[in-house]
């Protein structure tokens, strides 16, 4: 018998955040996420990088694709907190970003480790990985050291 | 019908009633406001042979022909990309009547956006990739808690601020103008609301630190419908005829509808300088023709990018232009003159052309002396109307 006023340690809190959209031209990306690895779609003929991802290079139309590792550094270009109504699957109202990558396109993250009225136009930030519900993983930002 | 250029007007305009609770359907809505811009026009339903919507709009066109009793509809289209397009509705049934294909072209938009489903809540019921939206890249915002069109808005307009030094309290001028234009418009849900700077400012935040309650376009029930046909048959009809002197619509390179993230530089409107450009080419015409400007305004800091896109003042001065006075109603370009979708109702931006179309009539409550020619604009689309 257990004794109920000794109960086990807490399991850790399941992740609330919504699940990434997965697209199949979008697929690759995701399962990065999954592993913890930050990548992007370049075109395996002429070797451009684009973002969103798609089915064609823009430059030389190719259907050719490459996953390629990115440095996972980036810069803030814009950054808000969504304070009413109350972002789906946040505890706390995140800081939602665009964030320039040094690859040279943006995208839409969260910043961690800082308050709002701290983050700075340009500030240098470095990718790491937070769990969604349904076991998969979204690349976020936190500062960087210059 | 022979198929030879006819210069296209607007003859008719009609609208519900702007409330937060219809208590009808949506198709009601669109068959009620259809009907009042046909019997405006003076124009049997039964001769639409032409009809627009968005793609998103719920109602179906053959609902609809079934309640107009229409006998036989020629033309159907829908436009992508959310309100964004809505001045794309009357470019292409300009463009019909134009090619002689259509000779009473309907365009409607009706919906329960507040007492049936709410724009401005998480739209995380619709988090598939949808064709015909022209917001593509959402699904890139949701798991990061940009559900809303307020925080998709933000995330694009803090550059534009940050570059001009644009505050919070600069927008907030915007909304005061236009309150004040529907604090004396009977249509409008604010009417005898109008609101002070110090109101604005302390209105909650709804995305820290660029959009507060204020700076937001309601959510609203009604429907408008647009009746446009060829000029010369617009001056036998029951109203003043409106010219469309030219529409267009422009949708450069990497610019998507609200999640806009991906072209060069976002402190500048791509969409709006190539539709104004397109737009003045093709009418040859100049911002300082303009009387007055329907500006789509969803969110204040939409207003001020449009105008400065539209040429109406130079990159960064819309804040001036505005502080000075000049989107008033004596101001050097009266601006959203019925209170915009901030004061008067969001039916996504048609509400706004109805109201060109009044100015040009000179029959706007809010009436701007010797209106000669009237922009609308919608972002991505944007027209000309003249009086005849």
């Amino acid at each position: 018998m257990t004794d109920p006023t000794e109960s086990a340690p807490n399991p850790p809190p399941k992740p609330t955040r919504l699940a990434p959209i997965v697209t199949l031209d979008a697929k690759f990306f995701w399962d990065a996420a999954d592993r913890g690895e930050f990548v992007g779609e370049a075109c395996a003929d002429c070797g451009k990088l684009r973002f969103p991802p798609r089915p064609m290079c823009p430059h030389c139309h190719s259907v050719k694709r490459n996953e390629v590792k990115l440095s996972g550094r980036g810069t803030v270009y814009t950054w808000i907190q969504p304070r009413h109504p109350a972002p789906f699957g946040f505890k706390e109202p995140p800081i939602v970003a665009t964030i320039e990558l040094e690859e040279g396109y943006r995208l839409v993250s969260n910043l961690y480790d800082i308050a709002l009225e701290d983050v700075k136009a340009g500030m240098p930030v470095e990718v790491f990985f937070v769990p969604t519900m349904g076991n998969h993983q979204v690349p976020v930002f936190r500062p960087r050291a210059k | 019908m022979a198929r030879t250029f006819r210069e296209a007007a607007i003859a008719g305009i009609g609208a519900t009633e702007f409330s937060k609770a219809s208590g009808r359907s949506e198709l009601q809505l669109a068959a009620e406001c259809s009907k009042a811009a046909l019997d405006d026009a003076g124009i049997h339903p039964s001769e639409v042979d032409g009809m627009i919507t968005f793609t998103i709009d719920n109602s179906d066109e053959i609902g609809l022909c079934r309640c107009l009793g229409v006998k036989d509809l020629a033309y159907t289209a829908r436009i992508p990309g959310g309100g964004a397009a809505a001045v794309a509705t009357i470019y292409q049934a300009m463009a019909l009547v134009n090619a002689g294909l259509c000779n009473t072209v309907l365009v409607w938009r009706a919906m329960n956006e507040r007492s049936q489903y709410r724009f401005g809540q998480p739209h995380t019921q619709n988090l598939g990739p949808q064709a015909g939206n022209g917001t593509g890249s959402l699904l890139w915002c949701m798991p990061f808690g940009a559900q809303t069109p307020a925080t998709w808005e933000s995330l694009a307009a803090q550059r534009y601020m940050q570059q001009y030094g644009v505050t919070n309290e600069d927008l907030g001028r915007v909304a005061v103008a236009q309150r004040k234009y529907a604090a004396t418009n009977p249509a409008a849900w604010f009417y005898g609301k109008p609101i002070t700077l110090e109101e604005h400012q302390s209105s909650k935040w709804i995305v820290e630190p660029i959009l507060r309650l204020l700076d937001c376009c309601q959510e609203s029930d009604g429907g408008v419908a647009i009746v446009i046909t060829s000029l010369e048959r617009a001056k036998d009809l029951r109203q003043k005829p409106v010219k469309i002197v030219g529409a267009c619509q422009s949708i450069p390179y990497n610019v998507e509808v609200i999640s806009n993230y991906y072209h060069a530089d976002l402190s500048m409107m791509p969409e709006a300088e190539g539709t104004a450009k397109r737009l003045y080419a093709q009418t040859g015409m100049k911002p300082t023709d303009m009387q007055a400007a329907m500006i789509y305004d969803a969110f204040t800091p939409q207003v001020l990018k449009q105008m400065e896109g539209f040429g109406f003042c130079k990159r960064g001065e819309a804040k001036d232009f505005i502080k000075s006075g000049g989107i008033d109603i004596d101001g050097i370009l009266p601006v959203n003159t019925h209170g915009g979708l901030i004061g008067e109702a969001y039916i996504h931006g048609m509400n706004s052309i109805a109201e060109g179309v009044r100015q040009v009539r000179g029959t706007a409550v809010n009436q701007v002396k010797n209106v000669e020619h009237v922009l609308v604009s919608s972002g991505m689309a944007g027209a000309i109307f003249e009086k005849v």
